[in-house]
């Protein structure tokens, strides 16, 4: 396995529970809700996953475990936002608090366990093809679903009739209500896909990322998802760059400090010089670069007013009661 | 069955009152039952979480100090959120307005005198109330979302203090440990009753602002201007307010208030600066504006009850050993079944059986 | 006679309220209680604390009481948690993280009558505060040894934290180690900036493997790297606490971090009278240091480790011994000459050999 490889590998193991979890979030800031719970979804996932994989044995009833748990999880915020139309702000992020202190609790028996392992599906022929065919036809389900569910989302959103009422919600739920939608069923429908992939997004990380449960394991990932969101502009294939390229200074980040400018006196100028300035740089300065560039995505997609109304949901973050 | 809302024409004043209580009722109950089925005294639990910290001194002043960010981020927070204006970034903010103050005693330890500290708040205010520019700015000129945005800066602020206290501001004599050098004296917050405890003036801060931001939204043209700005901008532009102005004000005055909270804590509490500063203050004091109704006065209440949960989850730990996760798990029930019960004030809820709802159809 | 001791003891303590005399007067049963910084299911700092927490009751029985607070925050909360634990009548407090620093010192101040106890600080500002911390640095040498001669290309990997002393010296130590085995090996560093974060330990991992490390050693607290060793098929060390179950043939050995006995010791120092402000830095001699069992590794390495090791404790030979030349090729320790502990604990440069540009 080549090096460039080898680092494709891993972009790719560190990117795939941020795409789950952030194209769930998509789906329901589509439909105009606002859910900052990701992070409490997700950790429920991750428990919920390691734990189902332990009594069953089975990892892939572990992931739908994980799946259902962000799901049902997510309810208790749909319930909340959506029927007793409770500011969406305040809710998730009181989700997030329930979600890591229930997680905790209910991990306890699980610390020093070592988990079971969701492993590769490879693909006979196909996974032989030179550079991609690892990368692409030997990974773990997760990966082979978080890549389906980008391109099912997109053509859900913008190829379905369902998808248009999704979206038709989001943009004004007071249009879609008088056309006879369910405005109500249709945010329920969106938040518990939004729960139940940030639940599978967790799961990826308790069997497949590193299959073990430790309290607080997402660590922050959750909100990075949301950030993604963003960064996509609420476009689906959109996501799946940003998760990569967020994956992507993830790791190289760490492959700077390993590498060695001795090493490289080979390379031409330029790049060496990029290098040594890459290396020299505080890794806090690098870190930070994900969510500039969110920014910068932000103001470029919103200075172009025609843009804006296209892509952002407009209702977002708004409850909805009919006038009766 | 299902549950059917409604918006009420006038908010219900009896629910106004009555929620709290509902609230507070029903996380007993649903507290009891948790706290069963840990194989703890439901009595003797609610007694540590919600008695306990209340019934020694020293402790009353740990709820003020717990209290006192809170209640400053909120009450900021609250006038954002009633002009419309999202902010959720105030934990940058607080984040900045702590190194801008800091900068004073850290870079330049050796002017000691009686103008150092106010100059510090005055700093510090500026430096969050900037931070917080940046998403009005971006909000009002290229029409960004400032949800995002202001939470995007916020994980930013906290990569630059790490930076800051583990590079250039690390105290020289610190073994290499994170954080700037410990304050000299001109630039701590003196207590207030040193001899009962560590609570120091910022609370009193925290008061100060909660009345005047209440005084100006109840008795000011432009409390009046924030409310209808927040409600219906178009007839605020009717009325010749201006929707951009509006931001920057709200933005620059929660960030104000933010950055001042964080040089409270910095300078009272924890007497240097490091990376550990906030316990996520900039998140938990949205939850508190919700608590308190958009309203300071309720900011005040609803900052207390957070910080006394804190404490309580503390007690119940020491004396009952129920671990911090069951605190966290009874915090955010409490904040659910808060939120809930707002509802009922300016919603009608009904519980609908179908054969009632086919009835209605027809 | 000891009865008679315990009677004057008291009539010392009717007559006079001096902490002094009060200090050294036997006790029934004493409340100890602890502090962490993480929660006890991080499987690694805090969970060895409460693992060392445990150990006590166990040895001690009804003589002691315990509690707990875990996830207390580094900043204006930690003076409120350890002043409820002295008020709640704790006689003595273990204060588990260097960010408790200040804050235990400034109620130690307040109470004293209570005993504390500082993980890995530095200031000791009353009679009643103690500090405590492991010379891990020690184990580090030993795995440096094995790593050396498992190594096929001569290259490990190690995951650190933060650029703190602790973390320094154990790089440091790791890369003598190696070096007394193979003069021309190479370390290689990537710094995780997290204490615990599963995934992110596991890509600098992934990262030190992939640019060519096949040994892999951390100063991270998860178990995720072992996974990825094992993943890899490569060898690795444990950290904190015996990951063998996470890396049943992938795991060397494991510095563990052993704080029962120390727990216990001063525990029994204050039932006995005996107890004394103390500045311990103990390492395998006092037991804080324990080398988890030499596996998947030939005897003659497991033979030239247990050689280390017995030299370590019987106290004949320390890792950080001359000569050894500073990362910059400047002379720091010259030939038989011990390194200051002073310089130890302040530990800012790294020595010849480690392939990384230390963060300032």
């Amino acid at each position: 396995m080549g090096m460039f490889e080898a680092i494709l590998l891993t972009v790719f193991a560190a990117a795939t529970p941020l795409l789950l979890a952030a194209i769930g979030e998509l789906v329901t800031e589509r439909s105009g809700v606002l859910n900052l719970g990701v992070e409490g979804m997700m950790i429920m996932g991750a428990v919920a996953g390691f734990a189902f994989a332990q009594i069953t044995g089975n990892p892939y009833l572990g992931a739908l475990g994980g799946m259902v748990a962000g799901a049902l999880f997510s309810l208790l915020f749909a319930f909340l936002a959506i029927t007793l139309v409770t500011n969406q702000v305040a809710t998730g992020l009181a989700l997030t608090i329930l979600g890591l202190g229930l997680s905790g609790l209910w991990g306890e028996a699980f610390i020093g366990v070592p988990g079971v392992k969701l492993t590769p599906i490879v693909i006979p022929l196909l996974s032989d093809i030179p550079l991609i065919g690892r990368l692409f036809f030997a990974q773990d389900i997760l990966f082979y679903v978080s890549i389906a569910l980008v391109f099912a989302v997109s053509w859900f959103l913008f190829k379905t009739k369902a998808g248009l009422i999704l979206r038709s919600v989001g943009d004004s739920h007071g249009s879609a209500h008088a056309l006879g939608i369910n405005v109500a069923r249709v945010r329920y429908l969106a938040v518990m896909f939004g729960g139940a992939c940030a639940g599978l997004g967790g799961a990826h990380l308790s069997l497949v990322y590193t299959t073990q449960w430790i309290e607080n394991m997402t660590a922050g990932r959750g909100w990075i998802a949301l950030a993604l969101v963003v960064f996509a502009s609420w476009r689906p294939l959109r996501i799946l760059l940003g998760a990569y390229l967020f994956g992507a200074i993830t790791i190289l980040q760490l492959h700077i400090q390993a590498l060695n400018l001795s090493d490289l006196e080979f390379l031409p100028a330029p790049i060496y010089g990029l290098m040594s300035v890459l290396k020299s740089i505080p890794s806090q300065f690098l870190s930070s670069l994900p969510y500039l560039a969110t920014i910068v995505v932000l103001v470029l997609i919103s200075r172009n007013r025609r843009l804006t109304l296209i892509n952002t949901p407009a209702m977002l973050g708004q409850g909805f009661v009919p006038d009766r | 069955m299902r549950i059917e809302v409604s918006r009420r024409q006038m908010p219900s004043r009896a629910f106004a009152y009555l929620s709290p209580a509902i609230a507070l009722a029903l996380t007993m109950v649903l507290g009891a039952v948790v706290f069963m089925a840990l194989g703890k005294s439901p009595t003797a639990a609610l007694y540590s979480y919600f008695i306990e910290p209340l019934t020694e001194t020293w402790s009353l002043h740990e709820l003020l100090i717990k209290a006192t960010p809170l209640i400053l981020i909120s009450v900021g927070l609250s006038v954002c959120y009633l002009s419309n204006n999202w902010n959720i970034g105030a934990e940058g903010q607080y984040l900045m307005g702590a190194v801008a103050g800091s900068a004073i005693p850290v870079l330049m330890p050796e002017f000691q005198s009686f103008i150092t500290l106010p100059l510090m708040l005055l700093l510090a205010m500026a430096g969050g109330a900037a931070y917080a520019a940046i998403p009005a700015f971006l909000k009002t000129r290229f029409n960004t979302n400032e949800i995002l945005t202001s939470l995007m800066l916020v994980y930013v602020a906290q990569l630059f203090v790490d930076w800051l206290v583990r590079g250039p501001w690390r105290n020289p004599q610190g073994f290499s440990f994170p954080g700037t050098i410990t304050f000299n004296d001109y630039a701590l917050l003196p207590e207030i009753f040193p001899a009962s405890g560590r609570a120091n003036f910022g609370i009193l801060f925290a008061l100060v602002a909660a009345l005047l931001v209440w005084l100006m939204l109840r008795k000011t043209m432009k409390g009046f201007e924030i409310r209808v700005l927040g409600q219906n901008p178009r007839a605020g532009r009717f009325a010749g307010f201006s929707a951009a102005k509006m931001t920057f004000f709200a933005f620059l005055l929660s960030g104000a208030l933010a950055g001042l909270a964080g040089i409270i804590e910095v300078a009272g509490a924890v007497q240097h600066l490091n990376e550990k500063l906030s316990a996520g203050y900039g998140f938990a004091a949205i939850i508190v504006v919700f608590l308190g109704r958009l309203n300071p006065a309720g900011a005040v209440v609803a900052g207390l009850v957070l910080a006394l949960t804190y404490l309580g989850g503390e007690a119940a730990q020491i004396s009952l050993q129920i671990s911090d996760k069951s605190a966290r798990v009874f915090q955010g029930m409490l904040l659910f079944l808060v939120l809930a019960s707002d509802t009922l004030i300016h919603y009608r809820i009904r519980f609908v059986t179908s054969g009632a709802a086919a009835q209605e159809a027809n | 006679m000891k009865k008679m001791l315990g009677i004057i003891a008291a009539f010392a303590i009717a007559l006079s309220a001096s902490p002094a005399l009060s200090a050294s007067h036997t006790m029934e049963k004493v409340k100890a209680c602890f502090i962490y910084v993480g929660p006890i299911g991080d499987f690694g700092y805090s969970y060895q604390h409460d693992q060392g927490r445990l150990h006590l009751e166990e040895a001690l029985g009804d003589k002691v009481e315990t509690a707990y607070l875990e996830s207390v925050p580094e900043g204006a909360d930690a003076e409120r948690a350890i002043e409820r634990f002295a008020r709640s009548g704790c006689n003595i407090i273990f204060t588990t993280s260097f960010g408790y620093m200040d804050a235990t010192n400034k109620v130690a101040g307040k109470f004293p009558d209570v005993k504390f106890e500082h993980a890995t600080g530095y200031k000791r500002e009353h009679p009643n505060v103690s500090t405590y911390n492991s010379k891990f640095y020690e184990g580090r040498y030993i795995q440096g040894q094995i790593a050396a001669k498992m190594s096929k290309v001569g290259v490990a990997g190690y995951i650190a934290s933060f650029p703190i002393p602790e973390v320094v010296m154990g790089i440091n130590s790791f890369v003598l180690g190696a070096q007394s085995v193979n003069p021309d090996f190479k370390l290689k560093v990537v710094w995780a900036n997290t204490w615990i974060d599963p995934g992110k330990e596991a890509d600098a991992a992934k990262a030190l493997i992939d640019q060519g490390a096949d040994i892999i050693t951390q100063h991270t607290d998860s178990t995720a790297p072992m996974q990825v060793a094992t993943e890899r098929g490569i060898k690795a060390f444990g950290q904190a606490s015996d990951m063998i179950r996470f890396g049943p043939q992938t795991q060397l050995t494991a510095v563990v971090d052993d704080w029962g006995p120390y727990y216990v010791k001063r525990v029994s120092a204050l039932l006995d009278g005996t107890w004394e402000q103390v500045d311990v830095w103990g390492g395998m001699k006092e037991g804080h240091v324990v080398m988890a069992p030499y596996t998947n590794m030939p005897d003659d390495v497991k033979a030239l480790a247990e050689e280390t090791e017995a030299k370590i404790k019987s106290g004949a030979f320390d890792p950080f011994t001359g000569p050894v030349k500073k990362q910059d090729g400047s002379d720091w320790l010259a030939e038989g000459e011990v390194a200051d502990p002073g310089v130890l604990l302040g530990m800012n440069f790294y020595v010849a050999g480690v392939d990384d540009q230390l963060p300032q």
